[in-house]
């Protein structure tokens, strides 16, 4: 390994040596002090967050052309492990308080982090399936953590079973990629493709493919069945994240793929994103109104989002806009990933043992008890919807500029009067925290206070100064081959 | 002009600071909460004077204009843009007006939640306060959502028994005509480069069809706050459920939102489609006067009456509009103020009765003149002027949109004004009838005869909207002084506009 190939990958060593170490490490822990391995986890993180941010401003690519750094990679690098420190803070206590505090946790965590940062730096499709299943197994077993919990086993089961089915597709969409331009490499595809020697059926049936296998791991509705039972059944922590680093890995190699390498195929693919982006925001909206667990609610309400940002994939063939909808989509996730740990610190603070205080009656008198934080849920809930003040709404603004600007305007009015069917549903637990009386209890757990206030105040704030994201997103280039 | 001594900054933001100051007083000291926010709303009406102040009022343009960047990046050009001219100044001065009078009728009426209560009034402020004042588009949008947020928890929180439906029927008819907005704006930012109001209205140049288009999604999100026929039925809802405060705000100025949007935006960003559509538009301004008016005669309770009243006065601002001429326009916006001023005054009036019998049932009244000698007077000051009575200012406004819907050339036929004008022998139908059961006829009921009148609080929260009754009736010159300039301005665009439809 060169200088310059241990270089690019150093925030993934970091990653994978430090949760390594911290499984030796975590074993000599007593069961009182299992508050270091989670320091010690998070120190890891940060490491591997600050190696991250040093490295902004550079582009190369090594290994061959295996593992591409560019300004798109160390965004969701970034994201990763932010991310990571957060779910550590929401699950610290929440595992202790649901007896579940075992060390393992935090290296599966980072291992599932690993995992994801190797996709945002992929390259090609090997690494991509590669990155896929590293993220993938420990999720697996994290949705699992809460065994003996029946829903919890069941959870994991369906996943572990549907993740399989879904990787199954991805590599068959990648040999079929190979066997229509013999190659792997991303770079070796547009190269192949331009010198007109690929075979464009065969390569169009591939392109399908991994889009069905990545579809299941972002949650696009028609391959989105499993989302609200998985999300219900794991622990609430592991959701959260799970519904920010499984999304945006899965979308970092839907940019990276299509974006980057196959836009020639955009003919045949426009449609097909734009049925699946419509179908993504419509069901998902829909269902989401039926459920009244509120962790079912934000499995759908996940679903929803998926399909926003699938919209900015849809004039994924056209190099003009390519840029904006990489843009637009960065921005949109972050957006996403604030409001959505926000909502889920929110959540947590609520739940109680075996399953109790999810459901949406439970929220019944917040406003006048806990006004602090149902003052943040109020927050998070308009950013999902999408009003402003909220990043929320900056997002979706700057997601529909990019549809528009691409000629979609009906795929624009389907995006705009799904997220009025949403407000629907947000507001249900609005109305449930203020207008209803109740007397809800909450779990004494200083951090879950703190990523709530904090990611409210992010939330508005952001949205008023929004100008410091829109250069950092502006920067994060996806490198074109 | 320097930023900080920019009145439009403090006039929009000043409620913000009250906001802060309220946050951190106890929760209990409803007294102390009670007078930050009176005075701090007083003082925004002071400053909404200040505007007035420094207002040149034979200046067309926008006037004390604050324009910096906000989000230039990456192809956007969003400014935080502000200004006033003589289409807004009116609708300033009576949010700043409103606002304090609705918080002093609270005094007694809000009892649960008050510090909540001050702060979502003045953050609703703020809100209304930026729309009549942005002129960035995407600015604009987003003090327009903003004001659905405050607006939703006080009819939810402090509203009648179906306080939940309304509040979130309220909401979702609003959000249902914005979206489609927010995407019309994201048109005109993409295809015309810029959000920017008067840059645009300058720059003109939008393509007659789709003019058509971009103004019907303008359309859709300031009928329905308007609300104008068939998407009215959101507002006998939130009135009914909302506290009175509530409905005097949302009548005197959330609707005002909506007549305000098509003045500031539809006629002049989209002159063609505004030319075109005319015709319509004052058909279904029409169908609204007759309708409510209609409707309105049949309702038992009194809030439900003074609402779908409303559906009736703002058919004739719409009518008003879309006549595109001088007359027609002026005698809009100032009806605009009229029916701010009357019907806040009649919601203000429902509410005191309210909170002494706890019943709006027009049949448990009767006979309170007997009892109530000053409350039945200003009633039928109010009443009078919402029936458009000669010398009180419901007649200055509707006398000047009635000519111009008769002579207008874009609307191409006087019966809409003729059947306009039989809405206010209906109004005074309705609204007589109104009195009648209220305040005449024996005082038979028992629990009647110990209603107090009105006392010193209740009598100055009314008692300005009654002298601005007189006052614009008897002498509405410096009102149309305001407003003449700028108005003229807006027929001439719609005129250059004409001659390139025919």
């Amino acid at each position: 390994m060169t200088a310059n190939e241990f270089y690019s990958i150093l925030p993934l060593l970091i990653l994978v040596g430090w949760a390594a170490l911290l499984l030796l490490v975590d074993v000599f822990i007593t069961h009182r002090w299992k508050g270091w391995t989670a320091i010690l986890a998070v120190l890891g993180l940060g490491t591997a967050l600050l190696v991250t941010v040093f490295q902004m401003g550079s582009e190369f690519s090594s290994f061959n052309g295996m593992i591409v750094v560019d300004g798109f990679a160390h965004f969701l690098l970034i994201l990763f492990t932010g991310s990571g420190i957060v779910a550590i803070a929401l699950a610290h206590h929440y595992l202790d308080r649901m007896g579940l505090d075992r060390g393992e946790f935090y290296p599966l965590l980072m291992f599932s982090i690993s995992g994801m940062s190797l996709m945002a730096l992929a390259s090609d499709l090997i690494v991509i399936f590669l990155a896929l299943e590293l993220l993938s197994i420990p999720l697996y077993i994290l949705t699992g953590f809460a065994r003996p919990d029946l829903d919890s086993e069941e959870a994991a089961l369906k996943y572990f079973l549907l993740g399989a089915f879904a990787g199954g597709f991805v590599v068959y969409g990648i040999a079929l990629i190979f066997g229509a331009t013999g190659t792997t490499s991303l770079a070796g595809v547009v190269g192949t493709i331009s010198a007109g020697s690929a075979d464009l059926g065969l390569l169009a049936v591939g392109a399908g493919l991994v889009l069905i296998g990545l579809g299941f791991k972002v949650a696009l509705v028609p391959f989105h069945m499993w989302t609200p039972d998985v999300y219900q059944g794991a622990p609430s922590p592991v959701t959260a994240f799970m519904a920010v680093g499984a999304k945006a890995a899965g979308f970092a190699a839907l940019l990276r793929v299509y974006l980057a390498a196959l836009p020639d195929l955009s003919p045949e693919l426009t449609p097909v994103f734009w049925i699946l982006a419509a179908l993504t925001m419509s069901v998902g909206n829909l269902a989401a109104i039926a459920q009244s667990n509120i962790k079912r609610m934000l499995a759908y309400s996940s679903i929803a989002h998926a399909g926003y940002i699938m919209m900015a994939l849809v004039s994924f063939g056209d190099q003009a806009a390519a840029g904006d909808a990489v843009a637009a989509s960065l921005f949109y996730l972050l957006a996403y990933a604030l409001t959505n740990f926000g909502a889920w610190s929110v959540v947590i603070a609520l739940e109680k043992k075996a399953g109790q205080g999810l459901d949406l009656e439970d929220y019944y008198g917040m406003g006048k008890k806990h006004p602090l934080l149902a003052a943040s849920m109020v927050v998070f809930m308009l950013s999902f919807i999408g009003v402003p003040p909220t990043l929320g709404f900056v997002g979706k603004f700057f997601l529909f500029r990019t549809v528009l600007q691409g000629g979609f305007i009906w795929l624009a009015v389907i995006g705009v009067l799904t997220s009025l069917i949403s407000a629907y549903y947000y507001l249900r637990v609005v109305v449930n925290m203020y207008m209803h009386e109740g007397d809800p209890e909450l779990a004494t757990d200083g951090w879950l206070r703190l990523i709530s206030a904090s990611a409210a105040l992010g939330t508005v704030l952001l949205s008023i100064f929004s100008v410091p994201l829109f250069r950092w997103v502006a920067l994060s280039v996806l490198k074109f081959f | 002009m320097n930023f900080f001594l920019n009145p439009l900054n403090w006039v929009t933001f000043f409620p913000l600071l009250g906001v802060l100051v309220i946050l951190f007083l106890p929760q209990d000291n409803k007294a102390v909460i009670r007078w930050t926010a009176l005075v701090v709303s007083l003082i925004t009406f002071g400053l909404s004077f200040w505007v007035l102040a420094l207002f040149k009022a034979g200046n067309p343009d926008l006037q004390m204009i604050v324009k910096l960047p906000w989000i230039q990046i990456a192809g956007w050009e969003i400014s935080y843009h502000l200004g006033v001219d003589g289409l807004s100044i009116l609708l300033v001065l009576l949010t700043g007006l409103l606002t304090p009078l609705s918080i002093l009728s609270t005094w007694t009426a809000i009892e649960e939640r008050v510090k909540d209560f001050m702060v979502f009034f003045l953050l609703l402020e703020v809100g209304m306060m930026g729309v009549f004042l942005a002129q960035d588009l995407f600015l604009f949008y987003v003090f327009w959502e903003f004001t659905l947020v405050p607006m939703y928890f006080l009819i939810g929180i402090w509203g009648g028994p179906d306080r939940m439906y309304a509040a979130v029927k309220f909401f979702l008819y609003t959000m249902a005509g914005s979206v489609l907005m927010l995407l019309a704006i994201l048109w005109l930012g993409i295809y015309q480069g810029t959000f920017s109001v008067p840059d645009l209205v300058a720059q003109g140049g939008i393509p007659g069809d789709v003019q058509l288009w971009l103004f019907l999604a303008f359309a859709a999100a300031f009928a329905i706050k308007v609300p104008m026929w068939p998407l009215h039925s959101w507002l006998p809802d939130a009135h009914v459920q909302a506290p009175t405060a509530g409905s005097v705000i949302l009548a005197g100025v959330l609707l005002k939102m909506g007549t305000y949007g098509f003045l500031r935006f539809n006629i002049p960003l989209f002159p063609q489609a505004a030319v075109r559509l005319a015709p319509w538009m004052a058909l279904l301004a029409v169908i609204g006067i007759l309708y409510g008016a209609a409707v309105s005669y049949y309702q038992q309770d009194v809030k439900k009456l003074v609402a779908y009243s409303s559906v009736s006065h703002l058919g004739f601002v719409m009518l008003g509009l879309f006549a595109l001429n001088s007359q027609g326009i002026q005698g809009s916006i100032l009806q605009m103020v009229n029916h701010g001023i009357s019907t806040g005054a009649l919601f203000l009036l429902v509410g005191f009765i309210y909170e002494r019998r706890h019943t709006r049932e027009m049949d448990a009244f009767g006979g309170l003149w007997k009892v109530a000698p000053v409350y039945g007077a200003l009633t039928l000051i109010v009443t009078l002027s919402s029936m458009g009575l000669p010398g009180l200012n419901g007649f200055a406004g509707e006398f000047p949109i009635l000519l111009g819907a008769f002579g207008s050339e874009a609307i191409g036929s006087s019966w809409y004004a003729g059947f306009g004008a039989l809405g206010v022998i209906m109004a005074a139908v309705y609204l007589l009838y109104m009195f009648q059961k209220l305040f005449l006829g024996p005082l038979d009921k028992e629990e009647n005869k110990s209603i107090q009148d009105l006392n010193l609080r209740e009598l100055f929260t009314v008692v300005p909207l009654v002298i601005l009754i007189f006052w614009i009736g008897l002498y509405p010159k410096p009102f149309f002084n305001l407003m003449a300039p700028a108005v003229d301005n807006l027929v001439q665009i719609v005129q250059a506009a004409s001659l390139a439809v025919h």
